[in-house]
């Protein structure tokens, strides 16, 4: 397992030229507007130009994979806890029931139910690309840089980058000692029973945690021997300027929330109803 | 001709809020500008608290009662304080790894200068001049996983000169660096010491790589106190070095041996300076008559390699058909840079990993199809870091873990854990806490906790790695009394002393090949070897050829074993 997950790796694409602080907005705004829309053609379009800016990205599968599957266990599980506690939530908000089928109780599948799942699908479809590729396009020093610009104490956005540098490393350090408890017969696989794989993933952790509090105090020394904190504010090295892209992905974000908010509000409600006749 | 004090320690104790016993006691010490300072001692002597008095870690960071005066350039250390103190004092700390702030060199160079809120343009000026001071500029866009350990280190020097301190201090600069790269830092912080005539500490265990280049004084300190104060030759010619528990340059120890006076007129303090006139003759006599040779016992084979080949990714092997025998009872040496693929070989034993081609016999079997977890019972794999394996906080539960996971009855546990506890001199500490226990003690503990499942062959990374020499020699006779068990020992290593005086062979790895495979006096005597694995020349065999001793390698093999003998007495 040589694959870095979920790090920065340095690609020359469009994308990636864009500095921190404009992929910073962009994602904010863009996941404001799939939160608060619950336009099925807004959210269309919006998935659409997502999957469109990530191909541009050429980010490796590899990288996000594991994220992805971990994401998408969440996502069937949100489903099902969605239909669980309010099976006909998609009938009090359009008004209107067509039944499919009738399983027990209160629990009936509707369309209005499959319609508004549906569209909650399409939010995440449509923030999670943008979220890894937020994460898998940034500088990490350059996002910290970019998060003090916007206004972030720079002590917290050190502190944000430094955990985004370090993901690689706990990586090797898991690996490690994971391979070293293997070795003394701890196995953490699926040949385990569930309690005792529990109680051996712990026994990873302890010094997990134990080698990334000792990093944490190295790191932390060293910083403070070379002055960090001293000062109210401090500069930036890798700080970019921002370029002609920059502003026009701006204006286009901008764009796109307005355009999306107009959409989705322009009959007064949030939600595109298929329904009414 | 003398400078004005830039340090200046007046009865000046220390005394750790934890310990019970100051740290410190009564340090008077006066450092000039522009002096060149080499502070030795053993561990736990306070050395190290030395440093962090002088850079403001004590008390910012390690608090604890101060009594006397520290002046650093005129100002008293408690008034400056840590940032007061960056600003005249600039450290550079062992393992560069751990210090590196940056995603890129040039990040990491102008990491001081960022804090001090210097602007974007000014910067970019300083950061290239530091990095031409020490020979990076090349390297501004790289990051720190791309950088060779030295190439780290200039890095990191460069991020201390970029601040325009008046002082350089170097806490055991060469804890981490394999051979050369230790020799090329030695190098470097001479050369900018030259060049921009600051003062320099260097606080170190490893007296004879720092004094490759000439130092103006050494400082020893130990159980607290400064126990000499000295320039080398006169530190060198008296016998306060081993009282002091640190090792001297192992070209002395040879001629006190062949009966040799040390004194300051022979320039002891390096090997091309030393004067041995009549020594020359003396050394050639101690060689003729120490002249026993040595039983080599022929080890029954345990573990195989045949032609083994690996790569982590398709089309990038790291190993190319590397074959190797290890004999029962053996201890075996493996060397090699940085990637050359000598961890991948052991996780390959251990099962990690699967050869791409090639098998692993144990006892003349495949093992090829075994599990990690039954490999484990024959194979164990101790890694550097014992934080790395401890994952309970008691040391008998600890070393039980295995075998309690192998669901082996309470009491025969008990028994064995109390034998491997003996064995590893552990006993009187079972129902401890691992906290409260030393590094090296923890290092045993996590040899104990592999030596409880029995094991016929145990792979050690690093065994000595950062010990001084006590604590050093302790380890490796553990280590030779298991492999005298018939504990086969592989130890991955890159200390040539060790190499030297404990392993029957050393196996030198380069570029995913064997290129060398014999006895570690004849490996060490190879110049090509010895450079395609980042290791240097040992003195001694500068020292034979200086005496005119054609048998270099022989010279060297009767020395360890003359040393060894009377070591024990």
């Amino acid at each position: 397992m040589k694959v870095k997950m979920l790090s920065y790796t340095d690609l020359d694409t469009p994308i990636h030229r864009l500095t921190g602080a404009t992929k910073l907005l962009f994602f904010v705004l863009w996941s404001v507007s799939a939160m608060i829309t619950y336009d099925t053609r807004v959210l269309v379009v919006m998935l659409l130009f997502s999957l469109f800016v990530f191909k541009i990205s050429r980010v490796p599968f590899q990288q996000y994979a594991f994220v992805l599957y971990f994401i998408l266990i969440f996502f069937v599980l949100n489903h099902l806890a969605i239909f669980l506690f309010s099976p006909l939530e998609g009938v009090s908000i359009y008004g209107t029931r067509h039944d499919i089928f009738h399983i027990a109780g209160r629990y009936t599948v509707t369309w209005e139910q499959l319609f508004y799942q549906l569209n909650i699908a399409l939010k995440y479809a449509v923030v999670i690309p943008m979220a890894l590729l937020f994460l898998l396009t940034t500088d990490p020093s350059e996002f910290a840089a970019s998060l003090n610009r916007i206004g972030v104490n720079y002590r917290i956005a050190y502190s944000v980058s430094l955990a985004l540098r370090y993901i690689p490393d706990i990586q090797r350090d898991y690996e490690n000692i994971s391979f070293s408890a293997q070795a003394r017969g701890i196995d953490t696989s699926r040949k385990e029973k569930l309690p005792t794989r529990l109680k051996n993933i712990a026994a990873i952790l302890f010094p997990l945690i134990l080698t990334s509090v000792e990093r944490i105090d190295k790191i932390s020394t060293a910083m403070e021997l070379r002055g960090f904190g001293r000062g109210s504010r401090r500069t930036w090295y890798s700080l970019r300027p921002f370029t002609k892209s920059d502003y026009i992905a701006l204006a286009l974000i901008i764009l796109i929330a307005a355009a999306s908010a107009v959409i989705t509000f322009y009959d007064g409600s949030r939600f595109y109803n298929i329904f009414v006749e | 001709m003398m400078n004005r004090a830039v340090i200046e320690f007046t009865n000046f104790s220390f005394q750790y809020r934890a310990q019970t016993e100051p740290t410190l006691q009564d340090i008077n010490l006066t450092i000039y500008e522009g002096e060149k300072v080499l502070i030795v001692g053993p561990s736990g002597s306070g050395k190290s608290t030395l440093a962090h008095a002088i850079n403001g870690l004590i008390p910012a960071t390690y608090p604890g009662e101060i009594s006397g005066t520290l002046r650093v350039m005129g100002q008293d250390q408690q008034e400056l304080g840590i940032a007061g103190l960056s600003e005249r004092v600039g450290t550079v700390l062992q393992d560069p790894d751990g210090q590196f702030v940056g995603l890129t060199v040039g990040e990491d160079i102008a990491f001081k200068l960022e804090n001090d809120a210097v602007s974007q343009s000014e910067m970019t000026g300083k950061v290239t001049e530091a990095a031409h001071a020490v020979d990076i500029y090349d390297f501004l866009g790289a990051s720190p996983q791309e950088l060779s350990g030295g190439q780290k280190q200039k890095t990191t020097l460069a991020g201390v000169l970029v601040g325009e301190v008046d002082i350089l201090l170097f806490d055991e600069p060469l804890a981490s660096l394999d051979p050369y790269t230790g020799t090329k830092t030695i190098e470097l912080i001479d050369r900018v010491q030259q060049q921009t005539g600051k003062t320099v500490i260097i606080i170190e265990h490893r007296l004879e790589d720092v004094l490759h280049r000439a130092v103006d004084r050494i400082i020893v300190i130990n159980e607290g106190r400064i126990a000499a104060d000295l320039p080398a030759a006169e530190l060198l010619s008296s016998g306060l070095l081993q009282e002091a528990g640190i090792r001297e340059p192992l070209y002395l120890t040879v001629l006190k041996y062949a009966g040799c006076p040390i004194t300051p007129d022979i320039k002891p303090e390096h090997i091309e300076t030393i004067v041995l006139e009549d020594a020359a003759g003396k050394l050639r006599d101690w060689y003729l008559a120490n002249d026993e040779q040595p039983e080599y016992l022929d080890c029954p084979p345990v573990l195989e390699l045949r032609d083994l080949s690996f790569g982590y990714e398709k089309n990038h092997p790291v190993l190319h058909g590397v074959s190797l025998k290890l004999g029962k009872g053996e201890m075996v040496s493996i060397a090699g840079k940085n990637g050359a693929g000598k961890s991948t070989v052991s996780k390959l034993i251990c099962g990690f990993y699967r050869p791409s081609s090639g098998s692993i016999l144990m006892n003349g079997r495949d093992i090829g199809s075994d599990s990690i977890k039954e490999r484990a019972s024959r194979i164990g794999f101790v890694m550097q870091n014992p934080n790395h394996m401890i994952s309970k906080t008691m040391i008998f539960d600890e070393v039980a873990l295995g075998l309690k996971v192998r669901g082996m009855a309470e009491s025969d546990i008990e028994k064995r854990v109390h034998e491997v506890l003996q064995v590893c001199g552990l006993y009187p500490f079972r129902n401890w806490p691992v906290s409260a226990l030393s590094y090296g003690q923890k290092k045993r503990v996590t040899i104990a906790s592999i030596l409880v499942l029995q094991p016929e062959i145990i792979i050690l990374d690093e065994p000595t790695a950062g010990q001084d020499y006590r604590h050093y020699n302790e380890m490796m006779e553990f280590l030779l009394g298991l492999s005298k068990q018939g504990i086969t020992v592989i130890m991955i290593t890159h200390d040539m002393h060790l190499m030297l005086e404990y392993a029957q062979r050393t196996i030198v790895l380069a570029d995913g090949r064997k290129i060398a495979d014999d006895r570690p006096e004849r490996v060490l005597s190879d110049k090509a070897i010895i450079h395609s694995a980042n290791l240097k020349e040992t003195s001694l065999y500068r020292l034979a050829e200086r005496a005119e001793i054609d048998q270099s390698s022989e010279f060297v093999r009767r020395f360890i074993a003359f040393d060894r003998e009377a070591r024990q007495g």
